[in-house]
């Protein structure tokens, strides 16, 4: 999978509370989530980002809360992937079981400006930046993650799993 | 080779010899959520077609994050979680039993040697009881809550070796503020954070529990600790089932140990916007505050009010501050009204609220107004945390927390401990 699109870009240690703040957690309704999508870190994001959009982040992205409803609000604010220099544990474990795909790239990628277009190559795990032609390599995925991923993300993966044998 | 807490653990619940980075399928003692995560598991459950949760007996749910609902769309969450749990006959806690990292130890739910999930990031609490426990999210919970099983990859762990006595009117949570500072936030991340030596074994089992509960705010999956008399007798007291404690080999491997001598560690103080931007308390004094919070699953417990109440003793807050109280849980609430604590509080001028989160998550019970300095003994200062993202958030021990309400600024308790 391909992903070619506009850049937003957003530091280290965005934690869950920047990202979906806990007062609009009275919801389990995607879209209503959306409207609220990275506001303690931008208040305009959520009028500003468009579908296809790339987020990219530094260290420790999605930091803090155990809360599905961050890589929730992202996919549903219709960006198509975030990469990052890092990912906290439990952020990096749900946008895989919701099927928000993400790219861990350590080296390089703060380089990237805001507003650059930016192709993103799930598969092969890698980041070609189109403004200034420099490309920077991911970390591939476990091949465990990689068939969650494949599925659709884990609840796909469940009922394939549990699917009764023909 | 020897093994680490971690690897012995995961190893036991998958019936093989596991390392650390292998990914298996464990089998879990115990699974929980609360009411912030529980609704989306709910949804995912259904759509995987779930049916029975494994085991009632080994699953909970707990309304603790906004309780009671400040909101209708709050309570119409909270009634999907009434009806699932009666549907599904598991361990359910309404409103007013107490924040969920309480309860799961507190009802006996979690013994040494187990393996929780926890669709709350704050679950990494349990490894104070030699438990492998760990925050998911809720799809991961409603899998596990199907299936009793889920996939990990077996960490990597970091040893803290501390040595040394806390001096007086330093505490388990100026230790492990001390920590995320040193090690940053993201310094352990994807560790099992393992806690030894004699500064930790000098605390109560309720120091403890702070300082595990913090070990996700340096990233880590896990924050572990052997089991001694102190963790057996805790445990022994609230449940009836069997504790199977855990020691690391001691030539298990590490991928990072670091040592510590604590013996003249000052009161510690984190500033905003981020949990490792930690100060000593001389570096903050002074700091004007307009509220102050002791409660949380951080430090909510017994042990934590009554140290502020030996603080605030016949002593009145600062009429510039409110101060507000979170009793972790009925029975923590109970006891501290029987000891007198709690009327300690509240003469000194504590404004009680349902023991539960309180207002650390923002969703209730005391939002800050804007530019306001709040100081809770909570586990996070990130913006926005508390509900208002033009407040600042300074995290502290009870005991800073009480002696600052005093002052109306942030004060050094050590100057008003008798």
């Amino acid at each position: 999978m391909k992903y070619t699109a506009r850049v937003w870009c957003f530091g280290n240690d965005v934690d869950t509370d920047a990202i979906i703040p806990a007062r609009y957690l009275n919801t389990a309704d995607h879209l209503e989530l959306a409207k609220h999508c990275m506001e303690d870190a931008d208040p305009e994001f959520p009028s500003k980002v468009q579908p296809g959009d790339i987020l990219v982040a530094g260290k420790n992205f999605g930091c803090g809360s155990s809360r599905e409803h961050a890589p929730i609000c992202i996919k549903a604010a219709g960006v198509s992937c975030v990469v990052a220099q890092s990912f906290a544990r439990i952020f990096y474990r749900n946008a895989i079981n919701i099927g928000l795909p993400i790219l861990e790239c350590p080296e390089g990628i703060e380089k990237i400006q805001e507003g650059s277009t930016i192709e993103v190559d799930i598969d092969q795990g890698v980041i070609c930046d189109l403004n200034t032609g420099k490309t920077y390599a991911a970390t591939p995925f476990p091949a465990f993650m990689q068939q969650i991923i494949d599925q659709g993300g884990l609840i796909e993966y469940v009922r394939e799993k549990v699917k009764p044998v023909e | 080779m020897g093994k680490t807490i971690a690897e012995k653990i995961l190893g036991a619940h998958c019936q093989q010899a596991v390392s650390a980075n292998d990914i298996v399928v464990a089998d879990l003692d115990y699974v929980m959520g609360q009411d912030g995560t529980s609704p989306l598991a709910i949804q995912a459950f259904r759509e995987m077609k779930g049916q029975k949760v494994f085991d009632p007996r080994r699953v909970a749910m707990i309304i603790d994050h906004s309780a009671p609902s400040p909101l209708e769309g709050v309570s119409a969450l909270h009634a999907l979680m009434r009806d699932f749990a009666r549907e599904q006959g598991f361990n359910f806690y309404d409103i007013g039993e107490g924040v969920c990292h309480q309860l799961m130890p507190e009802k006996g739910n979690v013994v040494c040697g187990d393996l929780v999930v926890g669709a709350d990031s704050h679950t990494c609490s349990y490894g104070a009881l030699n438990a492998f426990s760990t925050g998911v999210g809720s799809t991961d919970l409603a899998a596990a809550m199907i299936s009793g099983k889920l996939w990990f990859k077996v960490p990597e762990s970091f040893k803290f070796v501390l040595n040394g006595q806390l001096p007086a009117g330093v505490y388990a949570k100026d230790l492990i503020l001390y920590l995320i500072g040193q090690v940053t936030a993201d310094g352990a991340t994807y560790m099992a954070a393992e806690y030894v030596g004699e500064a930790v074994r000098a605390l109560s089992v309720e120091g403890r529990l702070t300082m595990s509960n913090m070990a996700i705010e340096m990233g880590a999956k896990a924050g572990l600790m052997e089991a001694d008399e102190k963790t057996l007798a805790w445990v022994q007291q609230h449940s009836q089932r069997e504790p199977r404690p855990v020691t690391s080999d001691p030539d298990a491997v590490y991928a990072r140990v670091e040592e510590y001598e604590v013996s003249n560690l000052p009161p510690q103080v984190a500033k905003p916007h981020t949990v490792d931007n930690v100060a000593p308390i001389t570096e903050v004094a002074g700091t004007p505050i307009q509220q102050a919070v002791i409660g949380t699953c951080t430090n909510g417990r017994l042990e934590d009010l009554r140290i502020a109440a030996q603080i605030l003793q016949d002593r009145k807050i600062n009429p510039q501050v409110r101060f507000i109280v979170a009793p972790a849980s009925r029975r923590i609430m109970l006891e501290a009204i029987k000891e007198g604590v709690l009327q300690t509080l509240i003469e000194a001028g504590a404004a009680v609220v349902t023991p539960g989160c309180g207002p650390c998550v923002g969703t209730h019970n005391g939002v800050p107004s804007d530019g306001e300095n709040v100081i809770p003994t909570a586990n996070r200062n990130f913006k926005g945390r508390m509900g208002n993202n033009k407040a600042f958030i300074y995290l502290a021990s009870p005991a800073t927390v009480a002696a600052s309400a005093l002052a109306g600024e942030i004060a050094d308790p050590r100057e008003f401990i008798r």
